[in-house]
């Protein structure tokens, strides 16, 4: 491996720590009444509210509708995730250290399918959270989900949610990018010398 | 050429001169605050016979909010809720209401600082904090020795203390003495309270002073640091027919007390301890927010004779009612309500008299300076009735004139009068915000008037009283506003709003809500038999309190109603009543916990409801309690939704 790559690889692994002191995405329901907005912050590890009650009037408000309350203990994202990006962080410097260009690959191939299966399940997550009404809600409408947006904003009965990416997950992107960059030079490398 | 130049200028001029005023903004434009902006100042005034304060928008005059502080409140269970009915206990017994004369706001360095406010209550005396935080009455202290707390609370520059003194002299101590031999045994008595110290509100000492009534005060600042005035009026002593008897004499006096002299006596031990009755009351504004009361059983008192320097009387024509001191500290203008001139004395001429024993007399071994030893000036032909002045900052006095309905702005240091504007009628107090500090905010004057005929709608005979708003900013006051008020203010304080805004509380955070009936979760909600008494742990959250069925109350219990409010979001409190409550509902703040007691009378099922309109499903926010006959074995069982619980 050139010293490019393992350089690129190396700093993609250090980039990647910090998505466990930035939050990841930021959901924000507005109405006329919370102007300020009650906001939700997701992170690698756990979800907090843009203020320390935040999460618990969300929950409140969401009770109406019947949407099952939002328990940060009780999603085991929260907790896998954490052990996966370690282990990313963890390969990323072994590639680096060792120059193993399979391990490289490897690194290159994981990030893309953790990418990709993160953003479907996050999805997934907001559509069962959307979906998934108690048939006993005082509020019902016909027809009527409350799926938050995964990015953009939304119009949800009197509230307009606007949820987008956030600091940890555009670490993610620029770790990512930099490490798929890393394969694709070797990538290239390899095929001149061959 | 030379006249075409000339008139061309003169038009100039001339269109500029009609111009400037209709760039003026109008009263309407002024007073016009537009949607979701707020107003510059909040003005805090006493509710006066309401024993409340009221809190206005200035320059708005919309009415905020009613901060009950000595009379019970059923709007939001002051009162009668049991972690508040222990403020107003007195060693006259409960007392559901009070007369609040004169809010002072908490000052640092003789500026308004937007910590605390104080009032007094003038028909059973005391005095009480105001937490600025949630606009909650926090503090109240009885003041012994006293007929009538009227010259309170007036505060010293830094907040180390407010004033209160008796009105009305009385026997000290209280004794069955006949009424005609008031020279004999009437005496008043000058309070100091130590106030900078939030639960722990104390008399400092009292001054046993003359048997004379005792009506407003101010104390020093800057060069006058250390000194409290008082007004006296009836230094003739009558007992009877006082509009006769106690308007004879041609002067009668301000009393200036030096308390720094007054704190050397107390720690020279030139004081007497005397045994006394009095409630201290306080309410924790965070932890269990339970009011106690505490009795206190001593107060020290300095003889005026005793303590040599503590007293002197100024002179001062006629009967005066207020008593004010310049911003800078150096006047002391006093409002002889019956005199034709206003009398403006001078500090330093007063410590030179004292310096120079230019006494006319003596009493009870406090010394009479002479008045032209310490009058500064005279302001001639003022106005009739001259009452209270407060000042703008800028040289500027503003004196209120009850008998002919105005305001009298004059140069305090030259004695000129320079203007004056009409009040509709017969005016009070007046307010510049900060007008009675080292720096006033001389943006605004409110007179308040106790006479409003023909001012607003009539409604039977009774008419609102009411105050008026004139901007004082430019060269010329200009009317701005009338505004009605609640009850009979006597005094108002303004602080600018960015002051307090930023101190404001949103919610009581539940975590630290250490109340021993709180319920924090609807799991922890329970009900608890204890002899006759049944306590509900009972939690509210939008749109359901926990538990909503209750059963196994007998006539003859006593029923507690311990309702947590366990929502965390600001502006979401919850009410609570029940039918046939004979106190008053509750109205819980996000996080804290009240209590109503309730003594059904009769088997049956009562309903209990939210007051408070709290969400779309408010109306559903409701419950009952069912009441047995008394000896019934009907058990305690209580649940919301499918699981009762059982008690056996």
């Amino acid at each position: 491996m050139s010293w490019i790559s393992r350089g690129l690889i190396a700093l993609a692994s250090i980039i990647m720590i910090g998505i466990y002191f930035k939050p990841l995405w930021e959901i924000t329901l507005y109405a006329p009444q919370y102007k300020e907005g009650l906001k939700m912050i997701i992170w690698v590890n756990k979800i907090t509210g843009g203020t320390p009650h935040d999460l618990r009037n969300i929950n409140l408000l969401n009770h109406y509708v019947g949407m099952k309350k939002i328990d940060p203990n009780a999603i085991p994202e929260l907790k896998i995730l954490p052990v996966i990006f370690g282990f990313m962080i963890f390969l990323g410097f072994l590639t680096a250290a060792t120059g193993n260009t399979k391990l490289l690959y490897a690194w290159a191939i994981l990030i893309i399918i953790i990418g990709i299966a993160s953003l479907a399940d996050f999805w997934w997550w907001e559509y069962d959270y959307g979906h998934n009404l108690n048939p006993h809600a005082p509020i019902k409408i016909p027809g009527m989900a409350y799926q938050p947006p995964m990015f953009g904003c939304k119009n949800l009965l009197n509230f307009r949610a606007c949820a987008f990416p956030s600091t940890g997950t555009y670490l993610l992107a620029v770790s990512g990018t930099l490490g798929v960059i890393s394969a694709v030079i070797e990538f290239f490398r390899r095929r001149k010398t061959q | 050429m030379k006249a075409k130049l000339k008139l061309t200028l003169f038009s100039a001029v001339a269109a500029g001169l009609v111009s400037v005023p209709s760039f003026a903004q109008s009263p309407a434009e002024k007073v016009y605050i537009p949607h979701g902006k707020y107003d510059e100042f909040y003005a805090f005034l006493s509710g006066g016979f309401d024993g409340q304060v009221n809190v206005y928008g200035l320059p708005s005059g919309r009415h905020l909010k009613t901060i009950p502080v000595f009379s019970a409140y059923p709007m939001n269970g002051y009162g009668y809720s049991e972690e508040t009915k222990a403020m107003l206990m007195t060693s006259h017994g409960w007392i559901p209401w009070g007369d609040s004369h004169h809010p002072e706001l908490s000052q640092t360095n003789g500026v308004p600082d937007g910590r605390w406010l104080f009032i007094n209550e003038n028909n059973t005396p005391r005095v009480a904090r105001i937490d600025l935080k949630t606009f909650e009455t926090t503090e109240i202290l009885e003041i012994p020795f006293s007929g009538g707390n009227h010259a309170s609370t007036f505060i010293t520059p830094d907040s180390k203390y407010i004033t209160a003194a008796t009105r009305f002299s009385v026997p000290i101590p209280q004794k069955d003495v006949p009424i005609a031999e008031y020279k004999k045994y009437f005496k008043g008595t000058l309070t100091f309270i130590r106030a900078d110290k939030p639960g722990k509100m104390d008399i400092a000492f009292q001054i046993l002073v003359p048997g004379y009534d005792y009506d407003l005060a101010h104390c020093g600042k800057g060069p006058s640091y250390g000194w409290c005035f008082f007004t006296s009026y009836n230094t003739e002593q009558a007992h009877t027919l006082l509009e006769i008897n106690a308007s004879m004499k041609d002067k009668d006096y301000i009393a200036a007390v030096n308390w720094k002299r007054a704190e050397q006596c107390i720690a020279e031990g030139k004081y007497k301890e005397v045994k006394t009755k009095y409630a201290h009351n306080y309410r924790p504004p965070e932890g269990d927010r339970i009011a106690r009361t505490e009795w206190k059983t001593s107060v020290k008192w300095i003889i005026p004779k005793e303590c040599p320097g503590v007293m002197y009387y100024l002179p001062t024509p006629k009967s005066p009612h207020g008593v004010d001191v310049s911003p800078d500290g150096k006047y002391i203008i006093g409002g002889g309500k019956l005199a034709t001139v206003i009398p403006i004395h001078s500090f330093e001429k007063m410590i030179n008299a004292i310096k120079n024993k230019q006494f006319a007399g003596e009493v009870e071994g406090i010394p009479i300076l002479k008045y032209e030893a310490v009058n500064h000036c005279e302001v001639p032909n003022p106005c009739l009735g001259p009452l209270h002045t407060e000042f703008d900052g800028k040289g500027r006095a503003y004196t209120s004139c009850f008998i002919s309905s105005d305001v009298v702005i004059y140069d305090y240091k030259k004695c000129k009068v320079l203007d004056r504007v009409p009040t509709y009628y017969s005016v009070g107090h007046l307010m510049i915000p900060g007008g009675d500090s080292a720096k006033p905010w001389g943006k605004y004057l409110l007179p308040m008037n106790k006479i409003t005929k023909d001012v607003f709608l009539p409604t039977g005979p009774e008419l609102p009283h009411a105050a008026q708003l004139y901007d004082i900013s430019g060269s010329k006051p200009q009317f701005l506003l009338d505004m009605t008020e609640l009850g009979e203010p006597h005094y108002a304080q303004a602080i600018p709003a960015s002051i307090l805004m930023k101190k404001s509380l949103k919610i009581f955070e539940l975590d630290k809500n250490t109340h021993p009936y709180a319920t924090k979760s609807e799991e922890a909600a329970k009900v608890v038999r204890k002899g006759n008494e049944v306590h509900i742990y009972m939690t509210a959250i939008r749109s359901h309190f926990t538990p909503d069925n209750i059963e196994g109350v007998k006539v003859g219990d006593t029923v507690y109603f311990h309702v947590t409010n366990i929502e965390q979001d600001w502006d979401i409190p919850h009410g609570f009543a029940v039918l046939g409550a004979n106190t008053s509902n509750l109205l819980i703040m996000p996080g804290e916990t009240l209590t109503l007691k309730w003594t059904p009378k009769e088997p049956g099922v009562y309903p209990f409801y939210c007051t408070d309109f709290c969400s779309a499903l408010h109306q559903e926010m409701q419950g009952y309690i069912r009441v047995s006959p008394k000896g019934a074995n009907v058990p305690i069982k209580y649940g919301t939704g499918e699981e009762m619980h059982v008690v056996k």
